[in-house]
């Protein structure tokens, strides 16, 4: 019980070892630096792990477990405590947080070794592992709203890690700016939330959310506004349509950076979210709608823009885009619990996919444009054998975690939407051409460099070691959801059904699996022939006749220059919105607002003052006398007016 | 028994001299003594209400009034030294450095 009444050391120890290396670090040696980092992860994960093991034992009618420890803001009616809470939701969050951010924090100590701000990037990942923990920890909206702010303000850090490179800070600062708008929703929603229900905490909201009408389609209410801020917010954080243009940017920060803060943690917090707010969200339906197809499209449009990037981190983050999207879309059509399993297996795959790119990259020399490397299977064996796991993972390969995960979103969207469904199948098949294409333009055909300039090499134990057990994870963490191929419910979806059924009867996921196996292996026929399908194409495309690619560019000219610009959304955004925006801000707040009205005011009010002393001043002659007559002038005065006034 | 007004009368021709003498004179110590028969015009005054009205708080007053001019004695005696011997001077018109 030790861990369960005192749930707050589990993120103490990330944020305590952000401070000693932040605060006390500076002089020491990088094995120390490391040393403190990685014990404090270490410790996190231990403590999570013990905490799993405490809440096993709860009895049921003790889920949620919530704990209060300070009263954090009371005013009028209105009270916000420092309150954590666990259910099984948290859980799964916490053991792929902790987890995932362990292994990541190792190959950090490899990949990060030579660079000069070794301490200031643990300190930065640290506090990163603090905040995600309280997000998901928090047990009210406002303690999970500034989790959800320390994690962007740590992405912004991270993101413009290396800060003297310009298009660094500047994705940073893209990261921050475009974070902001969606932070605007969420905040609005949750103060739409406090004004609707008079309290925050998800033990007061969601049950009275869940106890209002459903507001059907075209009857929008107040439970529809605040699902609709939320998830702005979510897709803000989560890089959706359309917010996701920062995601892709900030690959310019450290590759283990881009792995668990924008792959496996950070960004699937909106998921996570509108997980947790499934009360508000099942009532209502047009909300529900919105993240489905808004999800949907997302996903085949970042897969779109996937096919055609060359450089590997970016098919990666488009990947990662395209991956939310579905998480999104099986929220959207009511398969909260596939939608997380889906975010457990995706930190495990596109973790593991981003950590073999990086240790691709650390082979070459920094290089990271895919048509420059070639032929790396044999001269980094274990980086090639994780990613093909990760890839197959990813690609819903049979047997694999991203089959299990992604089809049962697939066969919830089919029960719900079919247009849907169709597109999503769709994406599962691009999914599957562009992650071979990153394998086989990798580590497949022809060496693209010269071996006298690069030295290829396989990564370091600390390196390796992680991919490891990512691959395994990449591989059985699907197979808790294996009895949905006999027609059962998965474990995993039973494991989280109290979180979702806790508060409304039984919906979609979780009771509708059992379904005939027959029909099930109908429905999980098609995602599969699409992944096939685009392996087969990436095969022949980069295998077997590499002047393929070429050929379909020129004879879709048009369409390829558009999937290159990636749609030239970033040129539309700077066209519709930042030029005027800079535009106004320079020639209306600048000059007219900020010279003439603000500069004008206090510039007048300091020359009014100046000019009248200016002619006051002969009044001061500095003469005893002349003021002893003024005061005696005054006495005068004020006598007789005061005599004036009583007579 | 004298007036009431007769006193009164007198405290303001005292307080009259006192206020002419404070604006026309340059020497600091007579400013300094003007002050003091100002203050002992307005207690003459307090003195003679108090007797009119036949009430106490007058008097009060005048202590008071004894005991703010003493400290003000004191202090003021004491800037007044160090006026002269800084400057070697006691006329106010030359007093005027804040000026420049």
């Amino acid at each position: 019980m030790l861990l369960l009444t005192y749930l707050w050391i589990i993120p103490l120890l990330p944020l305590l070892g952000a401070a000693i290396n932040g605060i006390l670090g500076r002089r020491w040696k990088k094995s120390v630096v490391s040393t403190v980092a990685l014990s404090s992860t270490t410790l996190a994960f231990l403590a999570a792990v013990e905490l799993v093991r405490e809440f096993m034992a709860l009895p049921a009618d003790e889920i949620p477990w919530t704990r209060s420890y300070f009263p954090w803001i009371s005013a009028g009616g209105f009270h916000a405590d420092f309150a954590l809470q666990v259910d099984q939701l948290t859980v799964i969050m916490l053991l792929v947080v902790t987890g995932v951010g362990w292994l990541i924090h190792i190959y950090s100590t490899g990949y990060m070794h030579d660079d000069p701000g070794y301490r200031r990037f643990f300190s930065y990942l640290n506090l990163f592992m603090f905040f995600m923990l309280l997000l998901v920890l928090a047990a009210n909206y406002l303690l999970m709203f500034v989790g959800w702010e320390g994690v962007g303000l740590c992405s912004y850090l991270l993101i413009g890690f290396f800060y003297l490179k310009q298009s660094a800070t500047n994705a940073g600062n893209k990261a921050f700016w475009v974070n902001r708008i969606g932070d605007f929703g969420f905040i609005l929603g949750v103060l739409l939330i406090l004004r609707t229900f008079g309290a925050l905490d998800f033990a007061t909201v969601l049950p009275r959310a869940a106890a209002m009408p459903a507001e059907p389609v075209g009857q929008s209410g107040v439970l529809t506004t605040i699902a609709v801020l939320l998830f702005v917010g979510a897709a803000g954080k989560s890089a959706q349509l359309p917010l996701y243009v920062w995601l892709p940017d900030a690959m310019e920060g450290p590759t283990p950076v881009s792995a668990l803060i924008h792959a496996a943690t950070m960004v699937t917090a909106g998921v996570y979210m509108v997980a947790r707010s499934h009360a508000i969200f099942l009532n209502a339906p047009f909300a529900m709608q919105i993240v489905a197809y808004v999800g949907c499209i997302t996903a085949l449009f970042a897969a779109t823009i996937g096919l055609v990037q060359t450089d590997i981190k970016k098919v990666l983050a488009y990947s990662t885009v395209s991956q939310l999207g579905y998480m999104f879309l099986a929220c959207g059509v009511g398969a909260f619990s596939a939608g997380v399993f889906h975010l457990m297996t995706h930190a495990f795959f596109k973790g593991l996919l981003f950590l073999a790119a990086g240790s691709v990259i650390h082979a070459m020399g920094g290089e990271q444009d895919m048509r420059k490397m070639g032929g790396l299977r044999k001269k980094i064996p274990w980086t090639f054998w994780t990613m093909l796991m990760a890839t197959l993972a990813i690609a819903g390969t049979p047997g694999f975690s991203g089959f299990f995960s992604k089809d049962e979103i697939l066969l919830a969207t089919q029960r719900a939407n079919t247009p849907l469904w169709i597109l999503g199948v769709l994406t599962a098949g691009l999914t599957s051409f562009y992650m071979f294409r990153l394998l086989f333009l990798t580590f497949f055909g022809p060496q693209q460099f010269d071996e006298h300039y690069v030295h290829v090499h396989e990564s370091p134990r600390s390196m390796v070691i992680p991919l490891v057990v990512l691959a395994i994870l990449a591989v059985g963490g699907g197979w808790m959801a294996a009895p949905l191929l006999w027609g059962k419910a998965n474990y995993f979806a039973e494991y989280l059904s109290p979180v979702f059924t806790a508060t409304q009867e039984a919906p979609a996921a979780a009771a509708e699996s059992s379904g005939g196996s027959a029909l099930l292996e109908a429905l999980l026929g098609a995602p599969v022939i699409a992944g096939l399908a685009g392996f087969f194409l990436a095969w022949w495309c980069y295998i077997r006749s590499p002047q393929t690619p070429k050929k379909i560019a020129a004879s879709f000219g048009a369409f390829y220059r558009l999937l290159v610009g990636k749609y030239f959304i970033d040129e539309l955004y700077a066209a519709a919105i930042v030029r005027p925006l800079v535009w106004i801000s320079d020639h209306v707040l600048w000059h007219v607002v900020d010279e003439r009205v603000i500069d004008g005011t206090v510039n007048g009010v300091a020359r009014v003052s100046r000019e009248t002393g200016d002619r006051l001043r002969y009044a001061s002659t500095g003469n005893i006398r002349t003021y002893a007559a003024w005061i005696l002038i005054g006495v005068v005065a004020f006598t007789s007016l005061l005599l004036w006034m009583v007579g | 028994m004298v007036p009431t007004s007769y006193y009164l009368l007198l405290s303001a021709v005292l307080f009259g001299l006192g206020v002419v003498a404070f604006v026309f004179k340059r020497n600091i110590i007579t400013i300094f003594m003007s002050i003091e028969l100002m203050l002992n015009a307005v207690n003459l005054a307090f003195v003679a209400f108090s007797r009119a009205l036949g009430q106490l708080q007058g008097q009060v007053f005048v202590f008071f009034v004894i005991v703010v001019a003493a400290a003000e004695a004191a202090v003021g005696l004491a800037i007044i030294i160090v006026i002269a011997r800084n400057r070697g001077t006691l006329d106010v018109e030359r007093v005027d450095s804040l000026k420049h």
